[in-house]
């Protein structure tokens, strides 16, 4: 399964709910303000850096340069544009948005 | 592939109805089917022809006018949604009372049945929203 996060991690627990409740093998892709949880050194990166290892992350590129975030997004997190997006929700048979 | 997308947000309040017009975008020309767009809840603010974005600011509303119009989009506003919202088209105006419409080119007022045929007919259902 995919999911989608498009909250601040800052924001909303919806991040957090997310990566408790994704099964192993399923893809993680950070959209809008979610794209703030693939930031380095964050209050939550220890978290997301826990759950890579059942969980595929992936952040969308746009969010993420729109921000000023290029290069400050953590190791191992894939970077996709709108036709990457597309191909995940291709790529997995469900697809779970986490408003 | 079939997608039907679900639009829960209306236009300028965030992010979601952009991101889901860059989806679709980016689907269509990958060569997949749109099967339907459904507005649902503040989304079908998104189809108000009344609105006007200062002249340097995208459209969001034309936009998804003109995708349906290039694409042959169905776009699908859900009617208990739309009447909270003030949200009518010609038929809606008359049955309820109002002395005008303001529904968008492309777009048309339905049920929530339509968000389920949708999700049935389609491979994928994909979520923008709030």
């Amino acid at each position: 399964m995919l999911h989608t996060v498009n909250k601040s991690p800052f924001q909303k627990n919806t991040f957090e709910s997310c990566i408790k409740h994704a099964a192993k093998g399923s893809a993680v892709l950070l959209i809008e303000d979610g794209v703030y949880a693939a930031l380095k050194d964050s209050t939550v990166s220890s978290k997301l850096q826990q759950a890579m290892g059942d969980i595929t992350f992936y952040a969308l590129e746009p969010d993420v340069n729109a921000r000023g975030l290029k290069g400050k997004v953590m190791d191992g997190i894939n970077l996709v544009d709108y036709a990457g997006f597309v191909d995940l929700t291709v790529k997995f048979d469900r697809v779970q948005s986490w408003l | 592939m079939k997608f039907t997308i679900q639009i829960n947000e209306g236009p300028y309040t965030h992010q979601a109805s952009d991101t889901a017009y860059n989806f679709a975008k980016a689907a269509l020309e990958a060569g997949h089917e749109i099967y339907r767009v459904f507005f649902y809840h503040d989304g079908v603010n998104n189809a108000t022809r009344l609105t006007t974005p200062p002249q340097d600011d995208r459209n969001v509303i034309n936009r998804w006018s003109e995708l349906s119009a290039a694409h042959n989009l169905d776009l699908v506003v859900c009617v208990a949604a739309a009447q909270r919202r003030g949200i009518a088209d010609a038929d809606e105006a008359r049955r309820n009372g109002k002395n005008a419409d303001n529904i968008a080119p492309g777009f048309r007022i339905s049920g929530l049945g339509q968000l389920i045929e949708g999700g049935i007919q389609s491979d994928r259902l994909v979520v923008f929203g709030d």
